[in-house]
């Protein structure tokens, strides 16, 4: 069962004087999938972290829906896989440091690697595959302990557009399945819309939420979607939301060039 | 005697060639590769295997062919400098007399060469595992590395001929222990250097991966720590193993110990005493020609450790 998240009042201040986050509000719903847009440097990678575990907060509270803290799974923006180790070796990294059995582990470790579809590659090594296929072995790490929560840091920012938008669809038809929650982040907005239930916008300096956008699309959503009016309304909204919190912050000290 | 020695090193190189040389990783890569190309994925790119050119070919690569080309033309150019000025041996005596001397001399400079050889190796294997031992301990804690590295790099600093007359003088019961420790003084650092700055190179992400796991410090340190810095590991022990040779001839010409544990330093200075200048010449050969050895293989472990993920081993496509 996966659990609701409740962000409120979250201050992030880095040492340095910058306000990363302020006075971040979320709810996010159980098996939700909702992205974070902005700019970068708008909070939405420290909000991420923090919500993972990996960053504090300066002030503020997380609360997990029922009580425990439930299996969170984190996909960097990078693969983040080890050279020396085999994709299946990568996978089954969380299990190994788990100590889990090796035979539960390995059946585990294959029914992920089917999930992402790399059956056949279980003895290639990273440096043999292609970027996209290193976000696969990434993806098929993250699913591999069955997490309540995925956790994703701009996982497609580094991919072309072809390969973007096919782990886009598959994305999609694992959440379709498995459905955790899904907090995704992104600067994409087409991306964004596509994949979420719900647009969080967020603007810069300070970090903070300026819009909430709910795509009211219903699943499995295909090429035609991507295609059609709704969606495009929804990108001009989501864009237009982008530009307003940019205009109100023009006044600030930056070049023409970044407007 | 010497030639029997000569065809087992051959038989003994032939046998490391086929094993090791005619599949190195890091050969260059002249000859067309075997794709083997696998399920298509997305953007998948074709695997290559390693391509096996026959021993003919590798010889004549330029890698090969160039260097020795260049020995050739010197050794030649020296043979005809020393007739044409009738050098006296005895101040640069020419590459066929040493041959000559080495050929003549071999039965006592052989078993000077394994003295000298075990030294190194002894010392070199203590080095490589007191060094990797240091480094963990560390990559324990920034105040630990903090404390006690200066201190290694003092050691590392202070010239090896200065304190081995006082290595030799405190262990005088025992001058094989003596000459290990001051080799091994010589050792160990790059391989503390190297291995901590490998410990402490570990990829951000994969960290904080570790970190979300809840992976214990030592799981930390046995599948991300340890691979990580293998590389720089290896490329400790390279710059270590010459290292050994030239601390353990050092401590012997300071040692000057005599008898039936004598080593090459040892043949070079009695024959420096005497004049018998080919005779040096043909230790010194030895001793560089041990050098390179263990530089070979070396290299030829760390390839063959590497080779399946790091860039160093790793052949180009292009």
């Amino acid at each position: 069962m996966t659990p609701t998240i409740t962000l409120s009042h979250i201050n992030k201040v880095y040492a340095n004087g910058t306000i990363a986050l302020q006075d971040l509000n979320l709810e996010i719903g159980a098996s939700q999938f909702i992205s974070l847009v902005g700019p970068s440097g708008c909070g939405k990678s420290t909000a991420l972290r923090i919500i993972a575990g990996l960053g504090q907060m300066s002030s503020g509270q997380l609360e997990w829906g029922q009580g425990q803290t439930p299996k969170l799974a984190y996909v960097f923006q990078e693969a983040a896989l080890m050279p020396w180790a085999t994709v299946r070796d990568n996978v089954r990294l969380p299990l190994t440091l788990a100590k889990m059995p090796k035979r539960e582990a390995m059946a585990a470790v294959e029914e992920s690697i089917a999930r992402v579809g790399l059956q056949g590659f279980e003895k290639s090594y990273p440096r043999e595959l292609s970027g996209g296929m290193k976000m696969r072995v990434s993806i098929a790490r993250a699913l591999v302990t069955k997490p309540d929560v995925l956790l994703m840091d701009e996982p497609f920012a580094a991919l072309d557009e072809m390969t973007r938008s096919r782990l886009n669809s598959d994305l999609l038809s694992l959440w379709n399945q498995l459905r955790w929650t899904v907090i995704f982040v992104t600067h994409n907005i087409y991306e964004s819309v596509y994949l979420s239930q719900r647009v969080v916008v967020m603007a810069d300096r300070p970090g903070r939420v300026v819009a909430d956008v709910i795509i009211d699309e219903p699943y499995p959503r295909n090429e035609e979607f991507r295609t059609s009016i709704d969606y495009n309304h929804y990108c001009r909204d989501v864009s237009r939301h982008l530009a307003e919190a940019s205009l109100k912050g023009a006044d600030r000290d930056l070049p023409i060039a970044t407007l | 005697m010497f030639w029997r020695q000569l065809t087992v090193l051959i038989l003994g190189l032939q046998e490391f060639l086929r094993m090791g040389w005619l599949n190195p990783p890091t050969s260059i890569n002249l000859f067309s590769n075997l794709s083997k190309v696998k399920r298509s994925g997305d953007q998948d790119k074709p695997r290559t295997l390693p391509n096996h050119p026959s021993l003919i070919k590798r010889t004549l690569s330029p890698n090969i062919l160039a260097p020795a080309v260049v020995g050739v033309f010197a050794i030649a150019a020296w043979e005809i400098f020393v007739r044409v000025t009738n050098m006296p041996p005895y101040l640069l005596p020419g590459p066929i007399l040493v041959f000559q001397t080495l050929i003549s001399s071999w039965g006592e400079l052989f078993p000077s060469l394994l003295v000298t050889l075990k030294v190194t190796l002894i010392a070199f294997i203590i080095a490589a595992i007191s060094g990797l031992l240091i480094s963990v301990l560390f990559a324990q804690s920034k105040w630990i590395e903090r404390s006690f590295f200066p201190y290694a790099v003092i050691l590392q600093t202070t010239p090896i001929v200065a304190i081995a007359p006082l290595i030799i003088m405190w262990l005088k019961n025992d001058t094989f222990l003596a000459l290990i420790v001051c080799a091994w003084i010589v050792a160990f650092f790059p391989i503390v250097s190297n291995t901590t700055l490998g410990l402490n190179s570990v990829d951000h992400n994969l960290i904080n991966l570790f970190h979300l796991y809840r992976a214990s410090r030592w799981q930390t340190l046995i599948y991300l720590r340890l691979p990580s810095a293998m590389p720089y590991f290896l490329g400790g022990l390279k710059i270590s193993g010459g290292l050994a040779l030239i601390g353990a001839v050092v401590a012997e010409f300071v040692a000057g110990t005599g008898g039936s544990q004598s080593g090459l330093a040892y043949q070079i200075l009695i024959a420096s005493y005497n004049l018998q200048i080919p005779r040096m010449f043909a230790a010194l050969f030895m001793i560089t020609l041990t050098g390179v050895l263990v530089f070979v293989c070396l290299t030829w472990l760390s390839d063959f450790l590497l080779r399946e993920w790091h860039e160093s081993a790793i052949k180009r496509e292009n």
